[in-house]
């Protein structure tokens, strides 16, 4: 099999002719990695996942999932890929069972096999208790521990997840990443994921998009991201009145250094080995290092870096968002 | 590689797993059910029994008439007789009652094809019943598409036809069953059958129904998809409602309309659904009459059902 299980080349989708959603896309997905799109909601991280499970056609560009294209190929691209989207789409009036019992019937999975593997999911998602209940009493967590044994009831290769955990508190959360953790190990998948909780991206994904207004603007490890900043901060105060930059440049790994009131804000590689050269170097120029603090970046600095604004910044602007929504909403239906 | 062809998805069984899930659905709310019967029995009951035409056409109607006696001059008799004869009022009075009687029941005959108007009406309510359900059912796809079940299933590999097709089969069944209560309800309440009907009759009922709500919930599926919010076909189906029903033979042969309102009766299809129905149910059965309002409404169906699923693909392979 090919080492690249999602390849998307200039992919492009306009809506009502003169809203670009997504523009000229260019990334690929290796087998068995989590690969997360991250950004602001309205960044063009739905339109793109909606593109590759071919619920919308590409205007330009064009994608394969395991080698299948997404237009010519969309029925071969279907049957071997899972969906768990952003919202509950699971019916209310049916019981958990019947609703994966009706995705089941929607992918052809035969009937036994589909009951055994239905059981089998549900008690992975720990809803085994619950799988006759009404989904309408479901709670929230719960609805998307649903949605995710219904996107794997055909035991896909592929999983794309669209905003996993788009409105859970922040335990519920955490359990679901365990869930998703979880279910890749057990069933060896491939992911895809859009995320605009940096979060979610850094604890989740192997490699990252960062996706702002339709476009990628950096694709890496979330790691090699961080690092791209130039490394950690490392800040210094020290007990005598001396200016000692010359000195802390000379060290090894010190990339950049600013003087704050008498504090010394570093940038360095490596930060937990350069803090202990920068202390030594200080001690042997006789100077007493009074408070030292490391920070390693987030991804919000590497955000900020990246699209000149914090994604939380980006997220104020919900009412601009919603229109913006609502408007993408019309442009597809008509 | 072997994996995509694992599993076989098959129109049918999409399309029956789609079907079952809108009728769990349905019966998992017996309120709603209970309220579909209610409606139908409701309009039959109070239009039906109330709009009591037969009692126009009787005695009744003249029951306050006092005639006065008639004096008549002798000469205009034949033979002629000497004098002034009485024709006593109370007399003229009860022969005038008996004709009217008579003649009412020959009126009714004539202008509904039945003697009582509430077989007539009654079935008339099956048709409107099947139009407003099966417009109705099409609707609940807008919500299909804004919680996002709709983008989910086009997201596997079900036939996006099999997604109208489970819609438009539901929308009619919905359809034959109200339309089955409606009739033993009133066949309950005094509907008379005519000396045609058997039971093999009610599968041209339900052919006929099926007709009707392919066509009508097929572009009404459409519309509902291309509309974000319910406000929208509902608002179409309260406008089209009241003309369909009132401009058709539902309720008062259409012969007796003006001019305008026949030419519109003439291309509505609920006209040719209702007289189907009347055919196979209250009128005794005439085969031509059927066979045009059967062919009428494959026509309409066919045309309608093409232009509904044509804009539906459109929607599902934006």
């Amino acid at each position: 099999m090919s080492e690249e299980v999602i390849k998307a080349e200039r992919l492009t989708k306009v809506f009502n002719k003169n809203m670009v959603a997504v523009d000229h896309v260019d990334f690929s997905v290796k087998n068995g990695e989590i690969f997360g799109f991250l950004g602001p909601n309205g960044a063009g991280k739905t339109t793109t996942i909606n593109m590759l499970i071919t619920v919308l056609k590409p205007t330009e560009g064009k994608a394969s999932v395991l080698g299948y294209d997404i237009v010519k190929q969309a029925n071969n691209v279907r049957k071997v890929i899972g969906v768990v989207p952003q919202e509950y789409t699971a019916d209310e009036d049916l019981t958990g069972h019947e609703n994966i019992m009706l995705c089941a019937d929607l992918y052809g999975v035969p009937r036994e096999t589909a009951k055994k593997r239905s059981l089998e999911l549900l008690e992975l998602v720990e809803l085994d208790q619950f799988k006759d209940k009404r989904v309408e009493t479901y709670s929230g967590g719960m609805r998307r521990r649903l949605e995710l044994a219904c996107g794997l009831i055909n035991r896909p290769k592929v999983l794309f997840l669209d905003e996993p955990t788009l409105g859970l508190d922040v335990q519920t959360r955490a359990a679901t990443w365990n869930y998703i953790r979880r279910l890749k190990e057990e069933y060896g998948m491939t992911l895809f994921m859009t995320t605009h909780y940096l979060e979610e991206a850094d604890a989740l994904c192997d490699r990252i998009a960062i996706i702002d207004h339709g476009r990628i603007i950096a694709m890496d490890t979330p790691s090699n991201l961080k690092d791209s900043l130039g490394g950690d901060v490392i800040t210094i105060s020290i007990k005598e009145d001396v200016d000692v930059s010359g000195i802390i440049r000379g060290v090894e790994h010190v990339k950049d250094l600013r003087n704050e009131n008498g504090s010394y804000r570093i940038k360095a590689e490596f930060g937990e080995v350069t803090a202990p050269l920068i202390i030594e170097a200080l001690r042997k120029n006789g100077c007493t290092v009074t408070k030292l603090s490391l920070s390693e970046p987030t991804l919000n600095e590497v955000y900020l870096e990246y699209t000149g604004r914090s994604i939380r910044d980006a997220e104020e602007s919900k009412e601009a968002f919603r229109t913006q929504r609502m408007t993408l909403r019309r442009a597809r239906a008509t | 590689m072997s994996e995509a062809n694992e599993y076989h998805p098959s129109m049918l069984r999409g399309l029956w797993a789609l079907t079952v899930r809108e009728l769990k659905k349905w019966l998992k709310d017996p309120v709603m059910v209970l309220m579909l019967v209610l409606q139908p029995l409701i309009w039959m009951g109070l239009l039906g029994k109330s709009m009591n035409m037969n009692a126009i056409f009787s005695a009744n109607s003249l029951s306050n008439i006092e005639l006065h006696d008639i004096p008549i001059p002798g000469s205009l008799l034949n033979p002629p007789v000497n004098g002034v004869v009485i024709l006593p009022g109370a007399l003229i009075t009860q022969q005038l009652q008996q004709m009217f009687s008579d003649i009412g029941s020959k009126v009714m005959q004539n202008t509904f094809g039945v003697k009582d108007y509430f077989s007539y009406m009654s079935v008339g309510m099956v048709s409107m019943i099947v139009m407003t359900t099966t417009m109705f059912s099409g609707m609940s796809i807008v919500w299909d598409r804004r919680l996002g079940f709709l983008d989910k299933v086009i997201s596997t590999p079900v036939s996006r036809a099999a997604i109208i097709f489970a819609k438009v089969l539901n929308a009619t069944l919905r359809a034959i069953f109200q339309a089955t209560v409606i009739l033993a309800l009133a066949y309950l309440l005094g509907l008379q059958l005519s000396a045609t009907f058997t039971l093999l009759n009610l599968l041209g009922v339900y052919a006929a129904i099926f007709l009707v709500g392919v066509g009508l919930s097929s572009v009404f599926i459409a519309f509902s998809l291309r509309s974000t919010r319910m406000e929208r076909p509902m608002q179409i189906i309260s406008l089209v409602t009241m003309p369909l029903m009132f401009a058709s033979n539902t309720f008062f042969p259409p012969y007796l309309m003006p001019d305008w309102i026949q030419a519109v009766a003439k291309v509505n299809p609920l006209t040719y659904l209702t007289d189907a129905l009347r055919q196979l149910t209250i009128l005794p059965l005439d085969a031509s009459a059927l066979i045009f309002d059967f062919m009428y409404l494959g026509i309409f169906a066919a045309i309608l059902a093409t232009i509904g699923i044509m804009l539906s693909w459109r929607y599902l392979t934006r």
